[in-house]
């Protein structure tokens, strides 16, 4: 299924939905604010650009996507579930024992997981894996990678930003979610990324901004990234975290919390 | 004395993995600027594009080895014991060995063999990180023949595994009738009433010196060769505590949580009996020789001598 702009904003919206439902019924707080910073994003990669079969989740020839923010996890289940690679009644699992959705990102636990993380920094370098060997062995698919900006602070992220343009990995895009907040709070603060356009160019890769909340605007963007030859793509997505959900929005607090049932109310009423 | 090898276990395992790499094109090396130093110029001169040398970044390379292995690739990631095993310990342990992803995780230069580069270099702590972490098979070749085929079995094993390599030639042990089986010792001499010497590492060839002076002292000493210290071959030493009634384990590392501590977990659980671990104790070395740090630091064929006598006295 691919799905026009407005159905795409409409998905989006259900995707933040479900990120609430999580928010509020899993077995320990989540990360709602990362997770609906995501999701546009996401909800553009899973619902229009991504070459993915939910009936086939370990297809050979699929596009893969690696959520190295993996903390934002609900963002994922919540596509992996409305797009059918599992039913949807299971991310009310989330975080409690035996589900199949865990903490963070597993790849042997959930079907459409491409890649386990969590731990932040190695998304990059575990697309860049897949994308040479995809190559090696002449599959089309395409993988992309979705960075949280602070965890842009890692070392690994830039050996393997740097070595991405030095293997010429055209098949690889990276998303880098820039809502300035990470755990302690302000990016710019903590550790400013800036001038990060021109890191990632220095870097040697091609490298377009978007909003990462206008739909026309990040398909588009994504779209653009696959006309590459020998250079990697970054799309730096302008990014507001905890967005949907106006407590949430740019307040730190909802990096990690979970909402009262008043508060729950509020944001579903919201995302109406 | 026994003569050298001819070429280092490192190159023996690079030897292998070629062997390996032409019969099966999914399968890939990954080196962080190690490609020469760990024997794989071979596969990089027929396969270029499957030697992926991603320069001084042992992180990156551990956790690009984990992508590639999820497409479906057998992934070779080669580097020094003290990257694979320390700087990338995370990445092993959280991307590879989590999710239970095909690559075999090769470092060189483990032990004491490092030698003149001094402590930087040298990994004594590397078999007790390796083998803690789930799903990991760890494995400790003794020389350059049982490297290849110990390379060639725990390839056609699903999983990740630890290959401890050396750094230079060393004693001549096997030849290649060797046989390997993962999760099984190698008994070399049967009979011990006295006391049993399980052993991995180049220590094989110093335990194998030691045993034939303490055969001429009218000694009976089993003993057992174990290069795989996970899954360890648990019957085996049950039924060497069983027969000799103690045991001196004999590595090149420290004596905290490698093959010694492995032994002992066994030995305390099911049959115990006086036990004494030879190994460097619980300390940093210098920078010498490999065969002069081995005899300055606990692992002279004196030194498993000593043990033994020391240990049959208190039984």
């Amino acid at each position: 299924m691919t799905c026009a702009n407005e159905e795409l904003v409409q998905m989006a919206k259900t995707i933040r939905r479900d990120i609430m439902e999580m928010a509020f019924k899993a077995g320990g707080a989540t990360h709602p604010g990362p997770a609906l910073s995501s999701a546009d994003i996401v909800t553009a990669l899973y619902f229009k650009v991504m070459n993915v079969r939910p009936d086939e989740p370990g297809w050979a020839d699929r596009d893969r996507l690696i959520l190295s923010k993996g903390h934002a996890s609900p963002v994922i289940y919540a596509s992996l579930a409305e797009k059918g690679y599992f039913d949807k009644d299971l991310i009310y699992t989330l975080r409690f024992p035996g589900s199949i959705l865990q903490g963070h990102p597993d790849m042997k636990k959930t079907p459409g997981v491409d890649m386990t993380t969590g731990s932040l920094g190695h998304g990059l370098s575990a697309g860049l894996g897949m994308a040479l060997a995809l190559k090696l062995r002449k599959s089309a698919a395409r993988v992309y990678v979705i960075l949280g900006d602070g965890e842009l602070d890692e070392g690994i992220v830039w050996e393997a930003a740097m070595s991405a343009s030095n293997f010429g990995a055209d098949n690889l895009t990276a998303i880098v979610d820039y809502n300035h907040f990470q755990s302690g709070g302000c990016t710019d603060e903590i550790q400013c990324l800036e001038p990060l356009v021109d890191k990632w160019k220095a870097f040697g890769w091609r490298v377009f901004e978007a909003n990462g909340h206008d739909m026309y605007d990040i398909v588009n963007k994504l779209e653009m990234a696959k006309m590459s030859i020998c250079t990697p793509t970054v799309i730096i997505a302008h990014t507001t975290k905890g967005k949907g959900v106006s407590y949430m929005e740019n307040n730190d607090d909802w990096h990690q919390r979970m909402p009262t049932e008043a508060e729950y109310l509020q944001a579903l009423k919201e995302l109406e | 004395m026994l003569e050298m090898d001819k070429i280092s276990t490192r190159q023996a395992f690079g030897n292998a993995v070629l062997r390996l790499a032409e019969q099966d094109e999914n399968i890939i090396a990954v080196a962080a600027d190690t490609g020469k130093s760990m024997g794989l110029g071979g596969m990089a001169k027929k396969f270029p594009k499957r030697v992926i040398d991603v320069g001084i970044a042992e992180q990156n390379m551990m956790t690009l080895a984990a992508g590639a292995a999820s497409v479906g690739n057998l992934v070779f990631a080669a580097s020094y014991s003290v990257f694979t095993c320390m700087r990338a310990l995370e990445e092993v342990r959280t991307f590879i060995a989590y999710p239970n992803l095909n690559v075999k995780v090769a470092g060189g230069m483990a032990g004491l063999s490092g030698s003149i580069e001094g402590v930087t270099h040298q990994s004594l702590e590397d078999v007790s990180f390796m083998r803690s972490i789930p799903n990991m098979v760890v494995v400790v070749p003794a020389d350059a023949a049982s490297t290849e085929v110990i390379v060639e079995e725990v390839s056609k094993q699903y999983g990740p595994a630890y290959i401890r390599l050396g750094r230079y030639e060393v004693p001549k042990v096997f030849d290649n009738s060797y046989k390997f089986t993962v999760g099984k010792a190698n008994v070399m001499k049967e009979a011990g009433k006295d006391a049993a010497i399980i052993c991995n590492g180049v220590m094989v060839g110093r335990s194998i010196e030691a045993e034939k002076i303490l055969a001429a002292k009218g000694y009976n000493v089993k003993l057992i060769e174990m290069p795989c210290v996970k899954p360890l071959d648990e019957q085996c030493i049950i039924d060497a505590a069983k027969e000799a009634g103690a045991i001196v384990t004999v590595e090149e590392h420290s004596i905290i949580g490698g093959l010694g501590s492995a032994v002992a977990e066994v030995v305390v659980q099911n049959c115990p009996v006086p036990m004494k671990l030879v190994g460097v104790k619980d300390i940093f070395a210098e920078s010498a020789t490999h065969e002069k740090l081995l005899d300055l630091y606990g692992l002279s064929v004196q030194d498993i001598v000593n043990a033994v006598e020391d240990i049959i006295r208190q039984k």
